[in-house]
């Protein structure tokens, strides 16, 4: 027989036991997530263990926030609702301009035979908190599968564009940000109608636009708004500004930075942009003429 | 640097799990707290503070599945890669277990330097995870948060270890 510790000592596997389990679990998870997002389900699990103490947890923030609504002079009202009310009236000059040339336009383009504009919808958010994830520009929006929204849907502000999102949860929704590294909008320059891709720099408030050829029309200033090729961001949604554009020929392509128009940093509502219809399909690929005999002979 | 034993001997109470609990839940709280512009990077990590005060102070009472699953819980609620927190947070309670009689030994002021150590080892594995899996390098003050954590260790450790202080009782003797 042998000799072991008596059951008092008895402690289970050592430290390193456990770790070297733990590592192995947290190391198969991490690749498991950055490789072949597998794990949406599990996230979700957890996200609704979580989902009660998020919410507590900006609890405070909003509330101070909702005192701060309510305890205003009553001066700032009134400056607050003249200066919307000159607001709406310059709006509604443009609006009545706005819907004369949409219906115009729909005239033209049903003369033309062109597509119809996709109609959007979009639905009121808050922002909860910004993720406290320092490797990439994320926030966390209070509305999520339950309310209906869709995974890559466009996140604006009453400005433009801010993101995009890219995780739902049952309750809250996680949408990464233009300023995000890995984030790309399709866009247009409004001055001139050139294509491009904006991507952003992973820094606060900068942008770029990348692969663009050192002769290209771009100058300070200039516009750029979303140019719906891409099927995802509706087009004509305002997204940055030009700022600045280096040329150097020994570069293949210009550097063009630019700064986000929206609110990209602020807290606050958002819209959730819903496209009623998608794109036309793909063309399908053309069947390849299957050849019997040759075609086994080959694979 | 005067060990411990000899400043102050002091006979504890045993902690209830319950309290230990409470404690963490109580972090991941502080976690998720808004924090605005800049001051997100000097938000120190408190769950990883509150673990490795577990770790060092009550290694029985704590293990790494606690830890384990704070960790899933953070990389849920910071939409990072899955695992990350996890990875760090179970290297984090090993090494709390393994150095906790070295670091009990010390007056808070060198646990300091003890705990400094181990969360900005604690960055490092999450910075060496997301850089590896593509992302920048976040900049120096990407470490600052774990400054900050550290100098509230001494308050921490004071605060939670109150409930365990024996009750004075001018009656007993």
């Amino acid at each position: 027989m042998e000799y072991s510790p008596p059951p008092f000592f008895k402690t289970g596997p050592t430290p390193l036991t456990r770790l070297l389990i733990f590592s192995l679990l947290s190391l198969a998870l991490l690749i498991t997530d950055a490789r072949f997002k597998y794990l949406e389900t599990l996230r979700n699990i957890v996200s609704v263990v979580v989902y009660p103490l998020q919410r507590i947890a900006n609890a405070p923030a909003e509330i101070a926030h909702r005192a701060g609504e309510f305890f205003v002079t009553h001066s700032a009202l009134r400056a607050d609702n003249a200066q919307l009310n000159r607001q709406n009236i310059e709006n509604a000059a443009v609006l009545q301009q706005f819907k004369s040339l949409q219906v115009e336009n729909a005239h033209l383009r049903e003369l033309l035979d062109a597509r119809k504009r996709i109609g959007i919808k979009s639905m009121l958010a808050e922002v909860l908190y910004a993720a406290r994830d320092p490797f990439a520009r994320k926030i966390i929006i209070d509305k999520g599968s339950q309310h209906d929204v869709l995974n890559g849907a466009p996140v604006i502000d009453n400005i433009g564009v801010i993101g995009q999102v890219t995780r739902v949860y049952p309750w809250v929704s996680e949408a990464t940000l233009i300023t995000d590294k890995g984030q790309v909008v399709p866009v247009l320059n409004l001055r001139n109608g050139l294509r491009a891709v904006l991507a952003g720099a992973g820094n606060d408030g900068v942008l770029e636009l990348k692969f663009i050829p050192l002769n290209a029309d771009f100058q300070n200033g200039d516009r750029l708004v979303t140019s719906g090729i891409d099927g995802v961001y509706p087009p004509g949604l305002s997204v940055a500004e030009v700022t600045n554009v280096e040329r150097n020929a020994a570069y293949l392509f210009a550097r063009i930075t630019c700064k986000p128009l929206a609110g990209v940093n602020n807290y606050g509502q958002v819209l959730i942009v819903r496209q009623e219809s998608t794109h036309p399909e793909r063309p399908t690929e053309e069947a390849k003429p299957v050849r019997g005999k040759k075609g086994k002979r080959n694979g | 640097m005067q060990p411990r034993a000899t400043t102050l001997q002091e006979i504890l109470l045993p902690v209830k799990p319950a309290f230990i609990i409470v404690t963490l839940v109580a972090a991941l709280f502080m976690n998720f707290l808004p924090w605005p512009g800049f001051w997100t990077w000097l938000k120190p990590d408190f769950v990883a503070l509150v673990v490795l005060y577990w770790c060092i102070a009550q290694p029985r009472k704590i293990g790494f599945t606690s830890a384990w699953i704070l960790g899933l819980m953070m990389d849920v609620a910071d939409g990072s890669l899955f695992g990350q927190h996890a990875l760090a947070y179970s290297i984090l309670a090993y090494a709390g277990i393994v150095l906790h009689r070295r670091v009990q030994m010390f007056t808070l002021a060198p646990q300091v330097l003890h705990v400094v150590m181990l969360l900005l080892f604690n960055d490092l594995i999450v910075l060496i995870i997301r850089m590896l899996a593509g992302s920048d390098f976040p900049g120096y003050r990407y470490f600052l948060g774990s400054l900050v954590a550290a100098a509230l260790w001494p308050p921490l450790s004071v605060l939670l270890k109150l409930p365990q202080h024996p009750k004075s009782d001018p009656d007993h003797v």
